[in-house]
């Protein structure tokens, strides 16, 4: 294993990280602040990438469909709460995860019938598009390097938003006393509406990004929601900057662990165990991960204030 | 008694009943369906077992009742085909995995929880998905069904049935005599007020592990069953989709009853199989049909059969 | 009752008036029924749907009839669970009472099904699945393949690394066992070296780390097996990585007609091997692809042309029975005999009831109209039967 591939592999990491929290940073937005979980967050990813589909289609323009599927994405998000997240603002866990599974089934199905079962595609801009040689003739695409930036910016603007505005302020008040942000005259159901839509736009942003390097399927969200859960979990519930820090961790051990796991086994056993035993680890690493984080911090890297 | 109450009490009666005279009516095709039906329920029943009595939402119950359903596979492969040893094993097998995933996980609470035992599940479908000797992501295939002393008893529809109606009306009645035992209560007081059962001097961590190893090997005996049912066993039985549904069917059903378990798995598995004989796009009715459930029910099915007011608490 | 109370009643009547419909529907008529298990939901629905449609083709084509006998096809979605495919099929047998059960597009469905299906004596026509223990010992006189043993496919694309003389190859599949089988196959004929075997955990995103350990082997050429939406991510993301050019992309059921619509240019010059392509010069293949585009509106995959294979088979057999389906043994002659005309053209059973058939090397193109499909580029192997055959005590 050559010092380039390490560097690679960490690019890689890096970028599924980014991807992950973009799912993620509006899912444990959802749940810190209205204490909603949220399944239906995966779909939002699909519903993005779909939009996005159409909107290039439509518009034959990668800009110009980007912010015409976010629109529509927010849109959705708003329709969403309206009729269904709303009436579950304080119910159980267990009510709220029971409903959201029904909104999956929902969309997974709708978006079948509207958009058909086979995958499709968004074409990558054309300034994005080839690749550029890292080191030792090693080629990375550009499309992955511009996601990993924009992915940091919007990290970063998320993180002052959260920290150093009036909204943030209200956000994070909201998350700990909803009744004392209420009695203070703000309307608490329109900012819990804001939030929600925000999220899904996030979510819908990420799958509008990974449709040129990833395939538009249905069911696409469902996998991505999982990780996006362990990674707001590992994070700690409520915490941005636990989403972030997870999300890059998770991205960096299962790319790390699907390059060298095999390959280290293979240092330890035979070759064919390690074939054998290798994947089977590398799949399991991030539930690894994740076990092992809770098992030590029972409420995650970065508990929120109880 | 009042008569809410006593429309509860009802409720699993008449339940039973009807799935004991449901062979009277029923082809071979239907009996079929009510088996997967009764096995889901069997599984089901030990999930609302800690969930709606220990508020422990296990996220990966699929992973133990598809440990429970190799475990019979592996042995019927290795030559051990009867029931009378399969099926002890699989208890066995999946309340050993319950027990020491359990004694990490009951360290967390809440959303921590559910996802740290979605981490064991997912684990436990992995290592099912390497074995190759057991026909790894394929599969295994149950040469003939588990005999009983030798006798080859389950292959009759009827007795197969009749097996399983009896091991869930044990399994029910098994977790309604703990639930109503001190040890239930305990269970509850914690669920309810974990300082306060402290203050008393209780610690709930042991009454929570050997619940949540009961409920593993409640669920492994459902595998069992369905390992059976279907002569095949597969690492889809362990995914975290299917541990979803049973979360689903005991919501839906009505959490904290365990007949409302009962009556969860048998709308969702009826429901997927009536819809989707009407439509393909039977999920598009399905879906909007749970949020209606959530939306218009407070305490899901049995809520609506036997009145208002949450769980049973009798 | 309250509003609420009654709206929930009323979910939960419709809830069990659904369950009673579904044990319900005795058969009225006495048609032949042909039950179709196929996979359509999840990602993996466009095969099944492919498969369905070509199924579905061959009977409208035939006035509704096979063997000159009204048909009722029932469609089945096996959702990709095992259990549920069990399920299924016991309700088309044991309610439907079907004379037929057709379909099946994996492997791990088609090793759930295969023994409740022969068990009781009905006839399994596989549109897809070969999966090696039912293509030797455990092969069953009820079981039919209207498709290929799965090895087969991977071994084309080993046989051809080798006529080509490359010297060190990569491969690269799902950690499953069908992946396994895939680089157990492409290993039969192949006698080059092999740099890395990689397995990618199932259902996987992102190739990035696998193409950056590609790129850094440097073979002559990779083997891989992706199918479905992993093999689009993979396709586009090997184009983008710059190693379309310089790494030779030779593939099974990873660039055909059901990913080409998603990754369009992308795929443009990858190889794969196939029994079939929507170009193979067979007078009933032209008549086959016209149909189907003008029917359903998109280029056939495999899965289509297997599918419209297995309804063309069907209808031979009962054409020579009479239409009569109580004699098995008639009816699994004549079934023996293949006597149809295959859009593959040359097909004949083996003593497994598994085709023996000619092989091609295929490549994704772009025609004219501006649509994507494989195109043979060379026969790989005639009258190619599998491997397993010897191991089948049917004669």
């Amino acid at each position: 294993m050559s010092l380039a591939l390490f560097l690679v592999q960490i690019l890689n990491g890096l970028q599924l990280g980014i991807l992950l929290f973009l799912v993620a940073a509006g899912l444990t937005l959802v749940f810190g602040v209205m204490d909603v979980i949220n399944l239906a967050h995966g779909v939002q990813y699909m519903l993005g990438a779909y939009l996005m589909v159409t909107a290039t289609a439509l518009t034959g323009s990668f800009w110009l469909g980007l912010p015409l599927a976010l629109v529509a994405a927010l849109v959705l998000g708003l329709v969403l709460e309206r009729l269904v997240i709303r009436q579950l603002y304080g119910r159980d866990h267990l009510e709220q995860v029971l409903a959201t599974f029904g909104i999956i089934l929902f969309v997974n199905e709708a978006v079948r019938m509207i958009w058909g079962a086979s995958p499709l595609s968004i074409p990558m801009p054309q300034a994005l598009s080839g690749s550029v040689p890292l080191l030792d003739g090693l080629n990375y695409p550009v499309y992955r390097l511009a996601l990993i930036a924009v992915g940091l910016a919007l990290a970063g603007g998320l993180y002052l938003l959260v920290t150093r505005t009036r909204s943030g302020m209200l956000l994070r008040a909201g998350a700990s006393n909803a009744p004392m942000v209420s009695a203070l005259g703000v309307d608490i159901t329109a900012l819990f509406a804001k939030v929600f839509a925000f999220g899904a736009m996030l979510a819908a942003f990420a799958g509008a990004m990974a449709g040129p390097i990833l395939s538009v399927e249905p069911g696409m969200g469902d996998s991505l929601l999982i990780l996006a859960f362990v990674v707001i979990v590992i994070g700690g519930i409520g915490s941005m900057r636990g989403a972030f820090i997870a999300a890059l961790l998770v991205g960096l051990i299962d790319t790390l662990g699907r390059s060298f796991i095999t390959d280290l086994l293979k240092l330890v056993m035979p070759a064919a165990d390690a074939n054998q035993a290798g994947p089977a680890l590398a799949s399991m690493s991030v539930y690894l991960l994740m076990a092992l984080v809770l098992f030590f911090r029972p409420r995650g890297l970065f508990p929120a204030p109880a | 008694m009042n008569t809410t109450s006593m429309r509860r009490a009802a409720i699993p009666l008449i339940l039973f009943a009807l799935l004991a005279v449901a062979p009277l009516a029923s082809d071979g095709y239907t009996l079929s369906l009510l088996a997967r039906a009764m096995i889901f329920a069997l599984a089901a029943v030990s999930l609302d077992f800690i969930l709606g009595y220990g508020a422990l939402v296990s996220f990966g119950h699929a992973a133990t009742m598809g440990i429970g359903a190799y475990a019979v596979g592996i042995l019927a492969e290795e030559g051990i085909g009867d029931a009378l040893v399969a099926f002890p094993a699989a208890m066995a097998a999946a309340g050993l995995f319950a027990l020491v995933t359990g004694a990490i996980s009951l360290k967390t609470r809440g959303v921590y929880f559910i996802m740290i035992t979605l981490a064991f599940g997912q684990m436990a479908y992995f290592v099912t998905q390497s074995l190759s000797a057991y026909g790894g992501d394929d599969g295994l295939s149950l040469a003939v069904r588990s005999t009983i002393a030798g006798h080859r008893w389950l292959r009759d529809p009827l007795i197969f049935h009749y097996v399983i109606l009896g091991l869930l009306a044990l399994t029910f009645l098994f977790c309604r005599m703990l639930v109503r035992a001190p040890f239930g209560r305990v269970l509850e007081g914690a669920k309810e007020n974990e300082r306060r059962m402290r203050a008393l001097g209780v610690n709930p961590y042991p009454y929570r592990l050997i619940a949540f190893t009961l409920a593993g090997a409640l669920a492994g005996l459902a595998g069992a069953l369905f390992a059976n049912l279907t002569e095949f066993v597969s690492p889809a039985y362990l995914s975290w989709y299917r541990s979803g549904e049973l979360i689903v069917m005991v919501v839906a059903g009505g959490v904290g009853t365990l007949y409302g378990a009962i009556l969860g798995a048998l709308g969702v598995v009826l429901a997927e199989e009536g819809l989707s004989l009407i439509t393909e796009h039977w999920r598009i009715l399905f879906g909007p049909l749970l949020v209606l459930i959530v939306l218009f029910t407070r305490g899901g099915l049995a809520a609506v059969l036997g009145g208002k007011g949450g769980a049973d608490r009798g | 009752m309250s509003l609420k109370g009654l709206l929930a009643a009323t979910a939960l009547t419709g809830t069990l008036l659904a369950g009673a419909l579904a044990s319900s529907g005795a058969a009225l008529a006495d048609p032949v029924k042909v039950g179709l298990v196929s996979t359509l939901s999840g990602p993996s629905a466009v095969l099944g749907q492919h498969m369905r449609d070509g199924f579905l083709l061959a009977v409208k084509e035939l006035g509704g009839k096979l063997g000159g006998q009204e048909t009722d096809v029932i469609v089945v979605d096996d959702e990709l669970k095992p259990d549920v495919a069990v399920q299924k099929v016991k309700g088309l047998i044991e309610r439907d009472h079907v004379d037929f059960v057709a379909g099946v597009v994996f492997s791990n469905v088609m090793g759930a099904v295969v023994k409740p299906v022969t068990a009781n004596d009905v006839f399994l026509i596989s549109g897809n699945a070969g999966p090696s223990p039912i293509a030797g010992a455990g092969c069953s006189p009820f079981f039919f393949s209207a498709s290929y043993q799965n090895d087969q496919v991977h071994e084309v694309l080993g046989q051809y690394a080798q006529n080509k003389g490359y010297k060190k190859v990569v491969l690269m599949a799902p950690n499953y066992q069908a992946g396994k089988d895939s680089l157990a196959g492409f290993k039969r004929h192949y006698k080059g070296e092999v740099l890395d075997e990689i397995y990618t955990p199932l259902g996987q995103l992102d190739f990035s780390a696998e193409l950056a350990k590609i790129a850094a082997a440097k073979p002559d050429a990779i083997f891989t097996f992706m199918p479905g939406g992993m093999g689009v991510n993979l396709v586009k993301q090997y184009r983008q990585a710059g190693l379309a050019d310089t790494i030779p992309f030779l593939s099974a059921f990873t660039v055909d007609e059901t990913t080409l619509p998603a990754t369009g240019e992308a795929a443009a010059g990858f190889y794969s091997g196939a029994p079939w392509a929507p170009n193979l010069d067979v007078p009933a293949n032209k008549a086959f692809v016209a149909a189907f585009e003008k029917e359903y509106g998109y280029v056939p995959a495999l899965y289509a042309a297997q599918g419209y294979d297995a309804a063309k088979l069907i209808d031979s057999a009962l054409k020579a029975t009479g239409g009569k389906t109580a004699d098995k043994e008639a009816l699994r002659a004549a079934l023996k005999k293949a006597d149809f005309a295959s859009v593959r053209g040359n097909f004949k059973f083996n003593t497994n009831q598994f085709p023996i058939q000619d092989f091609y090397l295929v490549e994704a193109t772009k025609r004219p109209d501006g649509k994507f499909q494989t195109q043979v580029v060379e026969k790989i192997f005639s009258d190619y039967g599998d491997a397993y055959a010897e191991k089948c005590k049917m004669k």
